[in-house]
């Protein structure tokens, strides 16, 4: 197959900076740096002492502060894509090659979120380390990687869908940080609410109203702490048709199909009034 | 090769296109001239099937530009107006991304992508930065990137626009040769006298419609039942055309300096009348002269004729 013509000048512009190895190294170096120097503490204070709680400590502090830096980066990386090149001037002349828009959003999606992956996996040598300490099991961290994947798609999606309705990138980066808060605090805050409300004073435990499961099914910090093997906030109540995850992954890649494919049809030369045209 | 026919298009109140008809025969270089917001553009970009009208048709090699966009982006080579390049790309690195994007094979593409550097006169540019090039050899790439699939039909908005005479010049020379090369050319320009050589045929647009159509010298003989004269005064020019503006005759009066610039449907006797009243308001008259007209003064007439002045 032929590699996708945005995809491959993307990557020519990207890494052919030094920025891009830089920062990856750089990350790398702090992150390990971190990992290293905690497991050479616990070494040089009680040499030979297993402590399967501690290391798990550590991976569930590295997931999520990988987690956090995901919903900070993901979004910045698409949420320019289409936009600048219509500030850029370069959107039209793109437009009227024989690329279909559906090519060109893909194009753009892969080559921006390929960074982030790039992050993530770089990291997989470090998560091996801690394995060896144990406290989880290779499918969680498995799982972990894979609940990475899909939130990075969703996020990169939020971004690439906002970049193709706003004109400009500036707007376009809000809103698309916008998003991505309500989906990281948001779902859960409204879900609390809800049970919350819900809730009768008296000396039964009501049961979890199904929109709150719903929320913090949706919810990327407690659907990757349940895979981590934590408890659910709001108890793991019963399945909805699906596990936690299973929800988790159908919703938004569901969500995130849907988004690309309304950017590239915001491509698509429309008859409606002035302002929907990229005129620039 | 293109045909256009009751063309239409609105955005909100303002009508961009109104009625816009045009043919442009196989291998005739068509030039489209109007002042600034008569829809050039617009007319350009949606036979580039980057806009849709509202109503009328656009054909392009017999082709709908509504209904197989596909086709006609196939055949046709659109050079914007106002345009961009990509940061950190190399010269034969953007021109390989194009043909990339036409699904070039990539067997010939090396040899194509120096074929067509030679022909824009960027040949030893190859491995510079295009965000790095000067506005003109910028646009020569540009043009360059509109020839990458070999299209019969070539759409040019203002391709020589922000140039200095000699980067004008060049790029004219290159629009020459694809004329001589068979290419249907359709340009649009401010610079009238420029497309008078250029072209085989000029169409001019005002208020989203083709006013006078034909060639070069139909055109100039359309606009010649006016006759520009120049009025010189001593002081108030501004006022003497403000003056004449709304009198009998008077397609359009504009003040220039010291002079006065003056549309006038008549012969000689009634110009001397002009004269004989223009003293007599007190105007301390210098000089008052016809001037020989040509494709822009043309066009100036044509066009205030047209917003009924
Ligand atoms: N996307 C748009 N939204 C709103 N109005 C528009 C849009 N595009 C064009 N117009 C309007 O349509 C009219 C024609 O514009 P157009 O750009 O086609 O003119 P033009 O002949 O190319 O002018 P110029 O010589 O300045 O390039 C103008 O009044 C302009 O304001
Ligand atoms: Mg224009």
């Amino acid at each position: 197959m032929k590699l996708n013509p945005v995809l491959l000048r993307e990557m020519r512009q990207r890494f052919r900076t030094f920025r891009t190895p830089l920062i990856v190294s750089l990350y790398l170096l702090v992150v390990g740096g971190l990992c290293l120097g905690y497991i050479y503490l616990r070494w040089r204070h009680m040499p030979g002492f297993y402590q399967p709680g501690r290391s798990r400590e550590l991976f569930i502090t590295l997931s999520m502060v990988q987690l956090i830096l995901l919903a900070f980066v993901t979004p910045g990386l698409t949420s320019g894509a289409i936009s600048a090149e219509r500030e850029k001037q370069t959107l039209n002349v793109l437009l009227v090659t024989r690329l279909k828009p559906l090519g060109i959003v893909a194009g753009k999606m892969v080559s921006s979120c390929a960074f982030m992956v790039l992050l993530i996996v770089a990291t997989l040598p470090l998560y091996n380390v801690i394995l060896l300490y144990g406290g989880f099991s290779p499918g969680q961290m498995l799982g972990v990687f894979a609940f990475y994947l899909v939130t990075i798609f969703l996020f990169g999606s939020v971004g690439m869908a906002c970049s193709a309705f706003f004109q400009r990138t500036g707007p376009s980066t809000v809103a698309a940080y916008g998003v991505v808060f309500a989906v990281m605090v948001g779902t859960i805050l409204l879900g609390g609410f809800i049970y919350e409300v819900s809730r009768v004073p008296g000396p039964v435990p009501a049961p979890v109203p199904v929109i709150s499961q719903l929320l913090q099914d949706l919810n990327p910090p407690v659907v990757m702490m349940r895979i981590l093997g934590e408890g659910a906030p709001f108890g793991p109540g019963r399945d909805l048709v699906m596990p936690y995850w299973g929800i988790y992954s159908a919703f938004y890649l569901l969500v995130s199909v849907l988004l690309l494919v309304w950017s590239a049809a915001r491509l698509k030369p429309r008859r409606a009034g002035g302002r929907t045209t990229w005129r620039q | 090769m293109i045909s256009i026919r009751g063309l239409t298009k609105r955005f909100g109140r303002t009508m961009a296109l109104d009625g816009f008809t045009l043919e442009v025969q196989r291998g005739s270089v068509c030039g489209l001239i109007g002042p600034n917001g008569a829809g050039k553009t617009t007319a350009m970009s949606i036979l580039a099937t980057l806009q849709l009208p509202d109503e009328g048709d656009a054909l392009v090699g017999g082709l709908n530009v509504v209904e197989n966009p596909a086709g006609v982006r196939a055949l046709t080579g659109y050079m914007p107006d106002f345009f961009g390049v990509y940061d950190g790309l190399r010269v034969w690195e953007y021109l390989d991304f194009f043909a990339s994007a036409y699904y070039l094979p990539e067997g010939g593409r090396n040899r194509l992508i120096g074929n067509l550097l030679e022909l824009v006169n960027l040949g030893d540019k190859g491995d510079c930065y295009v965000d790095l090039l000067s506005r003109g050899m910028k646009q020569r790439l540009a043009l360059a990137r509109c020839l990458v699939h070999d299209p019969e039909v070539l759409i040019l908005d203002e391709p020589a626009s922000g140039l200095d005479p000699r980067a004008r010049a060049e790029v004219k020379e290159i629009i020459r040769q694809l004329g001589r090369m068979g290419k249907t050319v359709l340009i649009s320009s401010h610079i009238l006298p420029e497309l008078a050589e250029l072209c085989d045929r000029v169409a001019i647009m005002e208020n989203g419609r083709v006013v006078v159509s034909g060639t070069v010298d139909e055109v100039t003989a359309a606009g010649s039942g006016s006759r520009l004269i120049v009025v010189e005064v001593v002081e108030g020019a501004g006022d003497l055309a403000r003056w004449l503006a709304p009198r009998d005759g008077v397609s359009l009066a504009e003040a220039d300096g010291r002079s006065v610039r003056v549309f006038f449907r008549g012969d000689r006797n009634e110009q001397a009348a002009l004269l004989r009243e223009i003293v007599a308001g007190g105007y301390a008259v210098t000089q008052f002269h016809e001037v020989r007209r040509n494709l822009e003064e043309a066009f100036m007439a044509v066009t205030g004729e047209v917003n009924g002045r």
